[in-house]
């Protein structure tokens, strides 16, 4: 399993090194630059700024510099929140993030793998019908129309709920946009379960099961076992995605999570915030990934390397 | 693909019902978007002023009392006051007041309202400051309703799918022309090419694409044209590991080497003989893709760097509607019915597709 580990971690960095310098080199091409203001600041002003922040020397010795201070755990800076570094503003907006990317995880794990596994054993029934349609449905609808339609519902209309707001993470405020977040996801498991339980519940090995009489839940965890592997494959992407932030939900129920950064920080150059989020998206993907294939492992000794 | 396997495929489609709903549903709104907007009687930019956030509805406007405000911002701009207003049928007769002598090119405005005809004087005092004129209502039905403008929502919601459909259908198409080059290539290469190949593919996986297509939106001030470069150059690498999977399958096969051995070069044989068979799969991936595109698409447009005014798109619209969804939900609805029941119906029939030209069934 070390073994496993320490060759997927060798296989990401030069993947993570790909990241770092295409971003780093795609932003210094684009035109205009942090200190752009309506009035310009006078040239020598700009000079200083210019110095202070290192942008003065040659693109090549600033991107040097900043892989050294990468590797210190360093990310800089930021450009537009003055007096803040990008790591402060990480440590600010990530326990938010990653609050509702965990939640949402986990509710779209559990309403995917139950209704995946319902339609699974009722292939072609009701149930099957049921849940391919609500699927679907859950795939084609975006989350820039589910919440502001919570919103007007659920917060406005009914009044259950608020309509947006961390209010220091009070459950009440999560409940909206851990729905919004999950319900994509949700519908996306719950199909891929009932493609790969379908699979695995008429092979020969469930059918041998079924014929010795043992109990559903016997044959379930079984068929589990090996219907799961697709899930657990997907995983990867999916935590890390959710848990850096959703620019469209952390927009519209207003939270102070990390998802916004990347498009404000670009539309601002402010190039390390979105140098910073670039790494941090990278690594959480690399790790995502990493337990995604320990836990498939973990189900399928197929998948472990040969010792 | 063999003419024996779309011969088997159009027969088992024909007896998936969902699917062909979903294909008849997909064929409707295309024709829809394509020559709707000249049949609903708005053309798609056209400003109604006076009638901002009409609800949905088979009811002709200007209602009757929407008349009188209607005329009362148009008296404004003419420069002159309303003093009576009578309505009988589909006309209404003013009589109008004013400082100065009335111009009577002013009444140019009312047929630019579009809600208004031409306007017949039929009294004028002596002056030309006081006037009475016979005016014809021109009713505009709005199906969907109008936005905060005053534009017809229906004739929008068709424009945008023009080119929503439109992105979709080249981006999937140019995404699919780099994967099955990508694939067929690598597979049968094979060796070292094909591992590098895959290594290559590995490391794009990786990269946070998204991000990239939002820089180059952000920094370099895109159109249209590079959204389209930019959701392709996420979306091909797919189709790439699909058609590298088949043809290496298919590499082997008996019909493959007989190629061969009549002399054939590996070029003739990669589009000859790998790439018609590998169609199946390959369809059914790339109808898959459209929906996701458009989805991409949209969810750029909604984050205002994708589709940009006067252009519009379903992601446009859903942008607009989801800021004015207290006053007027109807403007998110609309164009988020249309997005809905396109993506489904492609979903649909991209699984329909999927199960009918599967080879092993």
């Amino acid at each position: 399993m070390i073994a496993l580990i320490a060759r997927r971690i060798a296989q990401s960095l030069p993947t993570l090194f790909l990241v770092v310098a295409g971003s780093f080199f795609l932003i210094r091409l684009a035109p205009g630059g942090p200190f752009d203001l309506e009035r310009p600041l006078p040239p020598a002003a700009m000079e200083n700024l210019r110095r202070v922040y290192g942008l003065d020397q040659p693109l090549i010795v600033q991107f040097g510099h900043y892989l050294l201070s990468l590797l210190r755990g360093d990310l800089g800076p930021s450009f537009t929140f003055r007096d803040l570094t990008v790591t402060d503003l990480f440590a600010r907006g990530l326990p938010v993030s990653a609050t509702l990317g965990s939640l949402a995880l986990v509710l779209a794990l559990a309403l995917g793998l139950l209704f995946g596994s319902l339609a699974a054993s009722d292939r072609g029934g009701i149930a099957d019908r049921l849940v391919g349609l609500a699927a679907s449905l859950g795939l084609a609808v975006p989350n820039f129309v589910t919440a502001p339609l919570f919103q007007i519902v659920f917060g406005l209309g009914l009044a259950w709920l608020p309509v947006g707001g961390w209010a220091d993470g009070n459950p009440r405020n999560l409940v909206l946009p851990v729905l919004t977040l999950a319900l994509p996801h949700a519908a996306g498991i719950a199909r891929l379960t009932r493609a790969s339980l379908g699979e695995v519940l008429i092979q020969p090995h469930i059918r041998t099961q079924r014929a010795m009489g043992l109990s559903r839940a016997r044959i379930a965890r079984h068929a589990l076992r090996g219907g799961l592997l697709p899930v657990v494959a997907t995983l990867g992407p999916l935590a890390a995605g959710l848990m850096t932030g959703s620019v469209v939900v952390e927009t519209i129920f207003g939270l102070p999570g990390i998802g916004r950064y990347f498009v404000e920080g670009a539309l601002n150059r402010d190039y390390t915030l979105v140098m910073g989020t670039v790494v941090l998206v990278a690594v959480m993907v690399i790790v995502f990934n990493l337990i995604a294939d320990v836990i498939a492992a973990a189900l399928d000794p197929r998948l472990r390397p040969s010792a | 693909m063999s003419a024996a396997l779309a011969g088997l495929a159009r027969r088992r489609l024909a007896r998936d019902r969902p699917a062909l709903a979903a294909l008849a549903s997909l064929v409707l709104i295309a024709l829809a978007c394509l020559i709707g907007p000249s049949l609903t009687g708005h053309p798609p930019e056209r400003i109604y002023p006076d009638v901002v956030r009409v609800a949905p509805g088979l009811a002709a406007h200007p209602r009757p009392d929407e008349v009188r405000p209607a005329l009362q911002r148009l008296a404004f701009r003419m420069r002159v006051s309303l003093e009576e207003v009578v309505q009988y049928g589909d006309r209404v007769r003013l009589t109008l007041t004013a400082q100065k002598p009335i111009d009577l090119r002013a009444f140019r405005l009312l047929p630019r309202s579009g809600l208004f005809g031409e306007a017949a004087v039929r009294e004028r005092s002596a002056d030309g400051r006081r006037l009475v004129a016979e005016v014809p209502i021109r009713k505009r039905v709005f199906l969907l309703g109008t936005d905060a403008l005053g534009r017809d929502l229906l004739s929008r919601c068709l424009a945008a799918g023009q080119v929503s459909l439109l992105i979709g259908l080249t981006a999937a198409l140019a995404a699919l022309l780099i994967g099955v080059a990508y694939g067929a290539v690598s597979g049968m290469a094979g060796g070292r090419v094909d591992a590098l190949m895959m290594r290559l593919l590995d490391i794009l996986y990786a990269l946070p694409f998204v991000f990239f297509v939002i820089m180059l939106l952000v920094f370099f001030r895109a159109g249209l044209w590079l959204v389209l470069v930019a959701v392709a150059a996420v979306e091909w690498l797919d189709m790439a590991r699909i058609v590298r999977t088949q043809t290496l399958s298919l590499k082997s096969r008996d019909f493959v080497r007989a190629a061969y051995a009549l002399g054939l070069s590996t070029e003739s044989v990669i589009a000859r003989h790998i790439v018609p068979n590998t169609l199946g799969p390959i369809i059914a991936a790339a109808t898959l893709l459209v929906p996701r595109v458009i989805l991409l698409e949209s969810f750029l447009s909604f984050l205002g760097l994708g589709v940009q005014e006067p252009a519009t798109s379903w992601g446009v619209l859903i942008a607009e509607g989801s800021r004015a969804i207290e006053s007027a939900p109807w403007m998110l609805a609309a164009p988020a019915g249309f997005l809905v029941v396109t993506l489904v119906a492609l979903n649909r029939l991209g699984d329909g597709l999927g199960e009918a030209l599967d080879p092993r069934l």
